[in-house]
């Protein structure tokens, strides 16, 4: 063997995949939060795949038009997509500013930070309003788990005519089941995301991030703000939409 | 200079370039454009006639598809990830599509079973 020449076996390795540094170039934290949620994703999956095979199975369904045709204190009925229109249009709208807090936060902008982390704070709060509202709207309407409207005329309103009243019976219960309990689910997302949110906004003013040089936290959070809005999309087509 | 702050610097300018004030508006009008497209479907098209129902249904997963893809594309910014971390994050949703094809078959049966 030839001494002038390293062995192939002692050259040192400089691949991503071979120690010494992130192959991902992300921070701990920030991984772990992107496997928190693809978990929660799984979880979310689960919970509507099983909504959609028990309506695949069912008779009959509520349709979404009849069901969801109020703005909660100013139109009682046909409008409807109008009152959950508007809740996407504010998930979507803090989504927007969540991700321009995390926009200003590259740039060390502490008061850019601190504006678009209170207007996502804002649009999170104005859109558990709003599921309070449509929540308390179904409930008037008898809807509640395990809970439908008692009177077979006032269930016929839900569904096409000609439908059983057993068949309507039936698969009202699993509506007012799964979808509380998925909205639900949804919503305290929502509230979890809102609090956190409110955490983190309270590290901006005190200076915390300043201090350490990064904003990435903001990042984090923003994570988990863009996966509640990644679930409404779902939740609202497969809810209202189909 | 701590090799965490060097890290965390290093980072920053990367993403610096990938996502600016201009891209974030672009991406929110699409997706406030697909929504509308979703509602006018909803709205117009089915209630018209246009489209039937069996049709306009696997037009909303598609559409709600796109959004799915723009928000963790460019709002949860994996697309300017490392390959590796976009790899070990889509891949495993091939569980999820196992599972809706598992269970569409099997409500299928509890149909004939429900009688």
């Amino acid at each position: 063997m030839s001494t002038a020449a390293v062995s192939q076996i002692d050259e040192v390795k400089s691949t991503p995949w071979s120690g010494g540094r992130s192959p991902f170039n992300v921070e701990y934290g920030k991984m772990m939060m992107w496997f928190f949620l693809l978990s929660d994703a799984f979880t979310f999956s689960s919970l509507l795949i099983a909504y959609g095979a028990l309506r695949f199975s069912a008779y009959a369904w509520p349709s979404a038009a009849l069901v969801f045709q109020s703005v909660p204190g100013l139109i009682e009925h046909g409008a409807p997509l109008v009152f959950v229109g508007l809740m996407t249009f504010i998930l979507i709208m803090s989504s927007v500013t969540m991700v321009l807090a995390v926009e200003a936060g590259h740039r060390n902008a502490r008061k850019e930070v601190i504006g678009w982390m209170i207007a996502t704070v804002i649009g999170g709060l104005m859109f558990l309003g709003c599921q309070a509202l449509e929540w308390n709207h179904l409930h008037s309407e008898g809807f509640w788990w395990s809970s439908i409207p008692t009177s077979p005329e006032k269930l016929q309103e839900f569904f096409a005519i000609g439908v059983p009243y057993a068949a309507q019976a039936a698969s009202a219960h699993q509506f007012a089941n799964l979808f509380f309990t998925i909205t639900g689910f949804h919503g305290f997302h929502v509230f979890t995301g809102v609090v956190i949110n409110i955490i983190i906004t309270v590290n901006v003013l005190l200076g915390t991030y300043e201090k350490r040089g990064s904003y990435l936290m903001i990042e984090k959070v923003g994570l988990y703000w863009h996966f509640v809005d990644l679930v409404w999309v779902f939740v609202f087509t497969f809810f209202y939409l189909v | 200079m701590s090799s965490h702050a060097t890290d965390a610097h290093a980072e920053h300018g990367e993403e610096h370039e990938s996502m600016t004030k201009g891209k974030i508006w672009k991406v929110f009008f699409i997706l406030l454009g697909i929504t509308c497209v979703e509602f006018i479907i909803a709205l117009i098209l089915v209630p018209k006639g246009i489209i039937p129902g069996h049709i306009a249904n696997p037009l909303y997963i598609v559409l709600t598809l796109f959004k799915a893809f723009y928000i963790i594309a460019y709002f949860m910014h994996l697309k300017f990830e490392k390959t590796g971390l976009i790899i070990s994050i889509v891949v495993p949703v091939l569980f999820i599509i196992g599972l809706i094809l598992v269970l569409t078959n099997e409500s299928h049966h509890w149909i004939t079973l429900r009688g």
